[in-house]
Formats: C-alpha cells, sequence, structure tokens
C-alpha cells in the first residue's frame, strides 16, 4: 500500500533505526568486555574503546572454575528441563486431544485454572524448600518451570487440529496401544509445536535465575544467570571466591569481566538465534491466530 | 486406561507446583515458624494484613505496579502496532525478515545480563552515559529516582516489544489484500488504508491484548524492577512493585506472613479481574475469549 519508492526509503530508514536500537545495547555488552580495564577505568563503558584486549577472557579461562561449573549447571539443567517438561507435557495434551475420554473436562478444567490462580511465591518457597531441592539441581528443574497450563492447551489444540482422530481408530484396529501411537505417530506429527514449545522451554531454563535466588545458598550450586545475579550484588566477593589463585581482588580486571561472563552466558542463544528466532516467531505468530 | 496414565506425571506436577501451594494461602493467616513447619504454625487471623495497611509501602508498591503497567501497555501496544505496520509494508522480504528478527532479539535475553547492559549505561563511575553525554555534570543514576519511570518503561519497551510486534504483524497478514487493491483503485492513499483497513481490522486483537493486560495489571515482571535497579534503597518510592515486595519481604526476618499476605491479595484480585476482562472479552467478541 505504501508504493512511492521515497515512502519506502523513509520507511527502511526508520526501521533501521529501529533495528540498531534493539542490537546496539548488547553490542555495548560485547565491546565492554574486549576493552582493556585500564581504557575501562578511565574512559568508562564506551563503544569506541581506546584498547582492546581479551584480558577478561583470558581471566575467565585460567582463573574460574566456577563459572566453567555454572556454565555446566546451566547446560544439564536446560536439558533436563526441557527434556522432562516436554515429555511430560505432550503426553497431557495428547491425552486430552483424544476424543470420547471420561473426564477429559474435568482435567482440562483443572489444567485451565492454575492459569487464573496461584498460591503466590511464600506458599511455593515453603513447599519446594521443604521437599528438599535447596542446593540440588533439581531447585533449578522442578520449581515453576517445567510446564504450564499454556503450553499444555498449544500443543493439545495443534494435536487436535493437525492430527485426526480417525488415525488413532485405524490404529487400534492394528492392534497399537496408545503408547505405541503417542511414541510412533503423534510425536513425528506434532514436530512442528513440540520443537517450539521445547525450544521456548529451554529458553526460559537458560534464562532462568529466579529459582537460583530462591533455593540456592552454596556458590558452587550457581548457575550461570544466578552466578551473575550474585555478582551483580557483590562481584568481589564472588570474584575472590572463584579464583584459584591468590591475587588480591584489586588486581582482577572486574570491570571488563562482569561484561565477559554476561556475554559467555548469551553467547548460545545468539550463536542459536537464526535458528531460534524462526521458532520463536512461527509460536508466537500461531499462538496468535489461533487465539 | 493407557490415557490416564500418560496423564499422571504431567497432573502430579500440577499438583505439587500449582495446586499444594493454592492450599498454602493459609500463611497469610499464620505466623510461620520453619520449625513448626507450615501447619504447625500459630493461626493469628488478620493480623498479617493489618500491619501491611498500617505502613505507606503498601501505597507506593500498588501505585507502582498498576502505573506501570497502565504505561507499559499503552507504550507496548503503540509502538508495537505503529512497527508491525511499518515492516508489513517494507516490499523487500529480506529486510522485512531482518527487522522481524532484531526487533524479537532483545526478548530471548535474561533479565540478568539486561541489567548488566543497563548497568553498562548507568554506572555511576564508569557508565558509558556518565564518561560521554553527562560528562560535565555526571548523574548519580542508581540514587536519583527522577528518571527512573522513563529508563524502567524503556527496558521494558525494548525487550518485549518484539513480541507484540510479532503478534500484530501475524494479525494484519490475515487481512484480506483485496481490501487494499479496492481501496487504492478508489484511490485511498496509505494514511486512508491504515486508519480504514488495517486498524479497524486489528481492533479484535488489540481489544483483547489489552483487557488480557488489564487482568494481569496487579503482576509485575519481578526481574525488570529487581535487577535493572539493582535493589537500590534511594529508588524505591519509584522501582517497587508488589512483586519485589514479596520477594523482599519473604527474605527479611519475620516477613513471611507479610510477604504471603501480600500475595495472596494479589492473587485474589488478579483473579477477580481475569475473570472480569475475560467476560469482557467474551461479550465483545466471543472468539477471542479465553474461556
Amino acid at each position: 500500500m505504501i508504493d512511492n519508492r521515497i515512502q519506502q526509503f523513509i520507511m527502511n530508514g526508520i526501521l533501521m533505526l529501529i533495528a540498531i536500537a534493539m542490537i546496539a545495547p548488547l553490542l555495548l555488552l560485547f565491546i565492554s568486555s574486549i576493552t582493556d580495564e585500564k581504557a575501562l577505568v578511565a574512559n568508562g563503558y564506551s563503544y569506541f574503546p581506546e584498547t582492546l584486549s581479551i584480558g577478561a577472557y583470558t581471566y575467565i579461562a585460567d582463573n574460574s572454575e566456577m563459572i566453567f561449573s555454572a556454565y555446566g549447571i546451566t547446560i544439564l539443567v536446560t536439558l533436563i528441563g526441557t527434556f522432562i517438561g516436554l515429555i511430560i507435557t505432550a503426553m497431557m495434551s495428547f491425552a486430552l486431544s483424544v476424543r470420547g475420554v471420561p473426564g477429559t473436562s474435568i482435567i482440562s478444567f483443572l489444567v485451565f485454572f492454575t492459569m487464573l490462580f496461584n498460591g503466590g511465591l511464600v506458599p511455593s518457597y515453603i513447599m519446594w524448600t521443604s521437599l528438599g531441592v535447596v542446593n540440588t539441581i533439581w531447585a533449578y528443574v522442578f520449581p515453576f518451570l517445567l510446564t504450564n497450563a499454556f503450553n499444555i492447551i498449544l500443543i493439545r489444540s495443534y494435536f487436535a487440529t493437525n492430527i485426526p482422530n480417525e488415525i488413532y481408530e485405524s490404529a487400534k484396529i492394528d492392534g497399537a496401544g496408545y503408547y505405541r501411537i503417542f511414541a510412533t505417530m503423534v510425536l513425528p506429527l506434532g514436530k512442528p509445536i513440540l520443537v517450539t514449545i521445547g525450544l521456548f522451554t529451554g529458553l526460559n531454563y537458560w534464562n532462568d535465575w529466579q529459582n537460583g535466588l530462591y533455593f540456592i545458598t552454596q556458590p558452587d550450586m550457581l548457575s550461570i544467570q544466578a552466578l551473575l545475579n550474585k555478582m551483580n550484588q557483590n562481584i568481589q566477593a564472588v570474584i575472590s571466591y572463584t579464583s584459584v589463585s591468590s591475587s588480591s581482588a584489586a588486581t582482577i580486571p572486574h570491570v571488563s569481566i562482569r561484561m565477559a561472563i554476561a556475554f559467555v552466558a548469551i553467547l548460545p542463544i545468539l550463536a542459536m538465534y537464526p535458528f531460534l528466532q524462526k521458532y520463536f516467531a512461527s509460536g508466537i505468530m500461531g499462538g496468535a491466530v489461533k487465539g | 486406561m493407557p490415557l490416564y496414565v500418560m496423564m499422571i506425571p504431567c497432573a502430579l506436577y500440577l499438583l505439587i507446583n500449582n495446586y499444594v501451594p493454592m492450599a498454602g494461602i493459609i500463611a497469610a493467616f499464620k505466623s510461620f515458624k520453619a520449625t513448626e513447619g507450615l501447619l504447625g504454625s500459630p493461626w493469628v487471623g488478620w493480623r498479617n494484613f493489618e500491619y501491611l495497611f498500617k505502613s505507606n509501602d503498601m501505597m507506593i508498591i500498588i501505585r507502582n505496579t498498576m502505573l506501570y503497567n497502565v504505561a507499559f501497555i499503552l507504550v507496548n501496544n503503540v509502538i508495537g502496532i505503529i512497527i508491525a505496520i511499518m515492516i508489513t509494508n517494507v516490499k523487500s522480504k529480506r529486510y522485512q525478515k531482518f527487522y522481524q528478527s532484531s526487533v524479537l532479539l532483545p526478548f530471548t535475553m535474561s533479565m540478568v545480563v539486561i541489567s548488566y547492559v543497563v548497568f553498562a549505561f548507568l554506572s555511576q563511575q564508569n557508565g558509558m552515559l556518565n564518561n560521554s553525554i553527562f560528562q560535565s555534570n555526571p548523574i548519580q543514576w542508581y540514587n536519583d529516582p527522577t528518571w527512573w519511570p522513563l529508563i524502567l518503561t524503556l527496558v521494558q519497551c525494548w525487550k518485549y516489544v518484539g513480541y507484540g510486534i510479532l503478534i500484530y504483524i501475524a494479525g494484519i497478514s490475515v487481512i484480506d489484500k483485496s481490501l487494499y487493491e479496492a481501496a487504492s483503485i478508489d484511490g485511498a492513499g496509505a494514511w486512508k488504508q491504515i486508519t480504514r483497513i488495517t486498524l479497524p481490522s486489528l481492533m479484535p486483537a488489540i481489544i483483547t491484548l489489552f483487557l488480557l493486560s488489564i487482568g494481569r495489571i496487579c503482576y509485575s515482571d519481578f526481574g525488570l524492577f529487581y535487577l535493572i535497579p539493582q535493589n537500590s534503597g534511594p529508588l524505591f518510592n519509584v522501582t517497587a512493585t508488589i512483586d519485589t515486595y514479596v520477594y523482599s519481604a519473604l527474605m527479611s526476618p519475620g516477613g513471611i506472613g507479610r510477604s504471603a499476605a501480600t500475595g495472596l491479595m494479589q492473587a485474589v484480585v488478579g483473579f477477580v479481574l481475569v475473570l472480569g476482562a475475560n467476560g469482557l472479552v467474551r461479550r465483545l467478541s466471543s472468539r477471542d475469549a479465553m474461556f
């Protein structure tokens, strides 16, 4: 509808500026992380640093076992949480999408009701603490993130609209039980939505810092996000704890190192971004169109 | 039968993660003692609530939560719609793709990392702003409440606007193209086409999103308000929300009752608002209602 070449040119110009505004803040994070510590102390964080240096990264590589272990915890939790979450969500969604099963409307309602009302942070905190998740990796996996009503409903409606119930009938005539139908038919046919929800769940696990804040007190159990959060509160304490060598806190390049750790934390997301954004876009748009 | 078995893991999870804490709202009426557990702790009636309403904090956090939400709803939707209309009018598919993926990028970053990015701009000593634009009269960003309503709105918009843009792009993409063709044959310009075709067609989506966000008006993004201001005391009046209050009360000695009471009120008011908002959506366009 905007056909005019000048209009197109102006519009592209504005959108280009918006795109730059979206990306530029993250660029500052990256440039800060490769700026020489002395230049940072003298001139502050800057897009055009005087001297570049990979000092912060070599420092991380040499000194901080804890950053590696935090990274390991994040990877482990993301894999376990996404895997368990996706399996149990898919099974529930499948069971709810089969027509004519008594009781499914009540269960659907109970699933849905969790979107409307919640007990709040305190009861959840008391309960998960008393279940003994504190300072274990389960503190990252189980509370809040494993699955939610929204995902269940989204996957169920995908199954219900894309996999005709008649397939189940004929499979049953051939002697296949529901477990086999689920494993050999539903999972492959539902792949697009499962990948999308899996990526969303995985991103939530990767980015989660709240469970670390609530349930982790031991420094060696911090995930990468929880570690970043701790460093925010007290960078000196965390870095002197993490450093293997006994170098004094003053010699640590802490102005650049915090940015380097933050950048390392988003690196996998950036690396996977072209792939991620395709599925996210279709997930967000699909959810919206269906309502 | 196998279908019920497949529901069990997920049902069990929702039971533990969502329903048990709903019963745990009794914490709001108890004086919680960790040694005696939730059930063993003594009842105190409404005392936790009375305590809350005697302090000034309650007014501040309710005001902040609601006003920020109103600002976020307005800013995100207005900017989201404008950018979505612009992107869908770009001729080049390659540019369209690029704009789409750049606006979604901040959405995939964790709030902790974003708090580092914001710190790189605002840090009193090393921040980019104090070392460039405000070099002559540096601003004590983390001690001066003046700018925070603007900063939080900007950060929030930067992180989440991409999500809204994609929803609106999806909404625009299903509008019948022949409407635009007919309009331009009749001599309607771009502006007329936007105001007479695009916006009216988006109206149901806009109203639905608007009402749903009204339903969540007493919830705030904990990470945004807790991490971005670095939990700085002098900023309390402009950055504290119900969710940051619930957390800090939970972590302060003897604050569990207060925290639970606040959380319960939030959940109850939220429940009523969601029901109300959904009722309105159903009246306006029943297709878009959640239930």
